[in-house]
C-alpha cells in the first residue's frame, strides 16, 4: 500500500501543529466560533447531538494491521471503545473532546493517517472498489489512480471552496462496487482494444435531496490524461456550478442544467488548454505509484481445496460463511474474504476496540496486512489463502463478526441517524436493528436472496437508500418519525434511482412492511433465481403497493 | 416552556442552563421558563455565555413537566437528553440519577 514519503511526512505533521494551535487559540478565547468552524470541519471535526465527532479518512478504503491497531487505539483512549465505519470508507468516533483531538490527529500521523478534506465543500475522500487488487473480474487495481486523485486534490488551491463537496469513486471492474453513478465523478477503469488502460469517465451523479445518476462523457480518456481532465471538469463546475443556493450547488445540478452535451463540451473547451501540459501523468509516475500496489507475492498453497471441502463437511455454519462471505480471488488458492459488521441486531458499521485489534492480529497473520472498508460499512481481507479460512473463521466467530449475511437482508446499510447526528430527522439504527431481528434466520435470508436494504435518517442520503434495493427514508411528520420506503434502486453498474412506493410508515410499523414487501417478492418471483431487484424491474411497483395498502384503499 | 441547551466548547458534552445560572450535564437541573420574559432572559444568557466561549451550539428547547421531570417535546432532545437508543450504556441516561448527584456536575 501508499508509504507517506517525507513530503507527506511533514504536511501532515504541520497540519497536526497547526489545528493545536487553532484549538488552543479556540479554548482561551482568542478565536470565535464562527472563525473555528471552519478550520475544525477542515480537520473532520463535526459538532453532533452528544458531542464532537471525528471522521478519519481511509484512502480508498485500505488500511494496514498497524493503522487499524491505532484506530483501536483511539477508540479506547479517546472514545468510548468503539468507532463506527462508513458509506465512505470512513471510520467516525462519536465522543472525543475538542481538547483531545490534536493528540489524536498526532497519534493518527503517527501511521500515516490524518482527518483532513472529510469535510467542507472539497474533494473528499476518493472511494474505490473494496476488492481491489484481488478482484477476479477487475482489469488493473483503481487504488493507484484514486491515490494520484488523492496527493493532486489535497488542499489543492483551486478546488478548496468548492460550490459544495465534491466525490469521486473509481472501480477497475465491469461489475461497479464502487457505486460509481452516484459520485461526482466516477471512473471506470478498462483497456481499450489496444490494450491501453483509460478510463470512462462519468459526471453528475449524486444522492441527497435531489438524487440523479450520473452520465458518462467520455468513453475512454487515456490514463495519462486523468488529472487534466478531472481539473477541467472541476473548473467548469468551480466557474458555473451555484453558490447561491446550497441545495442546487452540486454538480449534478449542474450538469443537469446545462445539460450533458453542452456540460461535455465546456469539459472539453477547457480541457484542451490543459491536455499535454503540466498535469499529464509520467508514465514513470504512473508505474512508481502502482509500485505501492503490487499485490503480495502469493505463494501457491494448493492445498487450501482440501482444507476447504474438508471443513465444510465438518461444520455447517464454516459451509453457510464461506458460500455467502467468500469471494474469488485472481489467484485460485486464495479468496477476498467479508467480514461482517452486521451481527444479527447490531449497529451496522460499528466494531469495539478488541474487535478492531482482533482484525488487525488477523490481517497481519492470514491476509498480508491488508485491510479494507467497504462503503457497504463491512471490513473485508483481500487475500487469505483458502487453506487458512477456517482459522480466519474461528477467529471471526470468537469476535462476533462472522455472521454469514453478506449481500443479504440483514447486510443493511445506515447512517447514524437521530441516534447521533445533528441533521437527522429519524433514527436509522434502531430500524436497522429491528429489520435485522425479524429476518434474523439464515435460511430464510438465503431463499430471499441477495437484497440490499439501505437506511438514512434524513434526506442528505448517507445511508444511501436511493439506490437501496429497499431504501428506507426517516423523516419528521407532526414531531415523530415517519418512514419513506423506496423500491427499485441499486447503485451497481446497473443503476437505478428507487421510487416512493407509498405514504410512510411509523417506527412500529416499518420492520411489518418491510416484511410484507418480502412476502410479495417471494410471492411473485418467477423462481428462485429471480433477484428481488430484477422481480421488481419486472413486476412494477403495482404488486407491492396493493400488499401495502390495499387494505387502507378498502377502507376508504 | 422551555429549557436552555447547548453543548459545552471543550468536550462538546451536552449542557442545560441550570436555576444556579450554572451549566449542567444533565437537564434536571434546568430552569424552566414559563413566560415570554423569562425566554427572552434565558435567551440571552445564552448569547453571553457563547460571548464567553463556554458553549456552543446554544439553544432555547421546549419542554413538558411529566410527574416533575422536564421532558423536552422533540425526539431530538429527548435523545440529546439521554444518550443513543441504541446504547443504553453510554450518555446520560447510564449516569446514577439526579437525587444521588447533586448539583456537583455544574461547570
Ligand atoms: S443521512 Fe442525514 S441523518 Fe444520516 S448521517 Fe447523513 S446527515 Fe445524518
Amino acid at each position: 500500500m501508499y508509504r507517506y514519503d517525507e513530503f507527506d511526512h511533514s504536511f501532515v505533521q504541520a497540519r497536526v501543529a497547526q489545528f493545536r494551535d487553532q484549538v488552543d487559540r479556540r479554548l482561551a478565547g482568542e478565536i470565535t466560533e464562527d472563525q473555528f468552524r471552519p478550520l475544525r470541519l477542515m480537520n473532520g471535526v463535526y459538532l453532533q447531538l452528544h458531542a464532537y465527532m471525528l471522521r478519519v479518512a481511509v484512502p480508498y478504503g485500505t488500511l494496514s494491521s498497524k493503522q487499524m491497531r491505532m484506530l483501536a487505539h483511539i477508540a479506547r483512549t479517546y472514545d468510548k471503545g468503539y468507532g463506527h465505519f462508513t458509506t465512505r470508507q470512513n471510520i467516525q468516533y462519536n465522543w472525543p473532546a475538542l481538547s483531545d483531538i490534536p493528540a489524536i490527529l498526532a497519534d493518527l500521523a503517527s501511521v500515516e493517517m490524518h482527518a483532513i478534506q472529510t469535510s467542507g465543500n472539497c474533494i473528499r475522500n476518493v472511494t474505490a472498489d473494496h476488492f481491489a487488487g484481488a478482484a477476479a473480474d477487475e482489469v488493473a487495481d483503481p487504488r493507484p489512480y484514486a491515490e494520484i486523485l488523492r496527493q493532486w486534490s489535497s488542499v489543492h488551491p483551486e478546488f478548496s471552496y468548492l460550490p459544495r463537496k465534491f466525490k469521486i469513486a473509481v472501480t477497475g471492474a465491469e461489475r461497479d462496487r464502487a457505486a460509481i453513478q452516484t459520485h461526482d465523478i466516477g471512473l471506470h477503469l478498462k483497456k481499450n482494444e489496444n490494450g491501453e488502460l483509460g478510463f470512462a469517465v462519468w459526471v453528475g451523479g449524486g444522492q441527497g435531496r435531489t438524487p440523479i445518476l450520473a452520465k458518462k462523457i467520455r468513453d475512454f480518456l487515456p490514463e495519462e490524461h486523468l488529472l487534466s481532465y478531472a481539473t477541467a471538469i472541476v473548473r467548469v463546475y468551480n466557474l458555473h456550478g451555484r453558490r447561491d443556493n446550497k441545495y442546487k450547488a452540486r454538480i449534478k445540478i449542474l450538469v443537469h442544467e446545462t445539460g450533458t452535451e453542452e456540460f461535455a463540451r465546456q469539459v472539453e473547451a477547457e480541457w484542451a488548454a490543459l491536455k499535454d501540459g503540466a498535469l499529464t501523468l509520467p508514465e514513470a509516475d504512473i508505474r512508481a505509484i502502482e509500485s505501492y500496489f503490487v499485490p503480495p507475492a502469493l505463494a501457491a498453497r494448493p492445498e487450501g481445496d482440501a482444507a476447504v471441502k474438508l471443513a465444510r463437511l465438518d461444520s455447517r455454519s464454516f459451509g453457510e460463511w464461506l458460500d455467502q462471505n467468500v469471494v474469488t480471488h485472481k489467484h485460485p488458492d486464495y479468496a477476498a474474504v467479508t467480514i461482517s459488521l452486521k451481527g444479527i441486531g447490531e449497529v451496522p458499521g460499528d466494531a469495539t476496540d478488541s474487535q478492531m485489534d482482533a482484525v488487525a492480529d488477523l490481517a497481519e497473520r492470514y491476509a498480508f496486512d491488508e485491510i479494507r472498508v467497504s462503503h457497504e460499512q463491512n471490513l473485508i481481507l483481500p487475500h487469505v489463502a483458502r487453506a487458512d479460512l477456517k482459522a480466519v473463521y474461528d477467529r471471526l466467530v470468537e469476535i462476533g463478526f462472522a455472521t454469514a449475511n453478506s449481500n443479504l437482508i440483514t447486510d443493511i446499510i445506515a447512517c447514524p441517524g437521530l441516534d447521533y447526528c445533528a441533521l437527522a430527522n429519524a433514527r436509522s439504527i434502531s430500524v436497522a436493528q429491528d429489520i435485522s431481528r425479524r429476518f434474523a434466520s439464515l435460511d430464510r435470508q438465503k431463499d430471499i436472496g441477495e437484497l440490499k436494504l439501505k437506511i438514512s435518517g434524513c434526506i442528505n442520503a448517507c445511508g444511501h437508500h436511493h439506490v437501496g434495493h429497499i431504501g428506507i427514508l426517516g423523516v419528521e411528520k407532526k414531531g415523530a418519525e415517519l418512514y419513506q420506503v423506496t423500491l427499485g434502486g441499486s447503485g451497481d453498474e446497473n443503476a437505478s434511482i428507487g421510487e416512493i412506493i407509498g405514504r410512510g410508515f411509523g417506527p412500529d410499523e416499518i420492520t411489518d412492511a418491510i416484511e410484507k414487501i418480502v412476502d410479495t417478492y417471494l410471492a411473485h418471483r418467477s423462481g428462485p433465481s429471480e433477484k428481488f431487484l430484477d422481480a421488481y424491474r419486472r413486476l412494477g411497483p403495482a404488486p407491492f403497493k396493493e400488499a401495502l395498502y390495499a387494505s387502507e384503499a378498502k377502507a376508504a | 416552556m422551555k429549557v436552555l441547551t447547548a453543548n459545552r466548547l471543550i468536550d462538546g458534552e451536552a449542557v442545560w442552563f441550570g436555576s444556579d445560572q450554572r451549566w449542567h450535564e444533565t437537564i434536571d437541573y434546568a430552569e424552566v421558563a414559563r413566560d415570554k420574559a423569562a425566554d427572552e432572559r434565558l435567551e440571552r444568557l445564552g448569547k453571553e455565555a457563547f460571548a464567553r466561549n463556554e458553549v456552543v451550539d446554544v439553544d432555547l428547547i421546549d419542554v413538558e413537566l411529566l410527574g416533575g421531570e422536564i421532558r423536552p417535546l422533540r425526539l431530538r432532545e429527548r435523545i440529546r437528553a439521554a444518550g443513543p437508543t441504541n446504547r443504553t450504556d453510554l450518555g446520560k441516561q447510564a449516569r446514577p440519577r439526579p437525587a444521588d448527584e447533586g448539583f456537583a456536575a455544574g461547570i
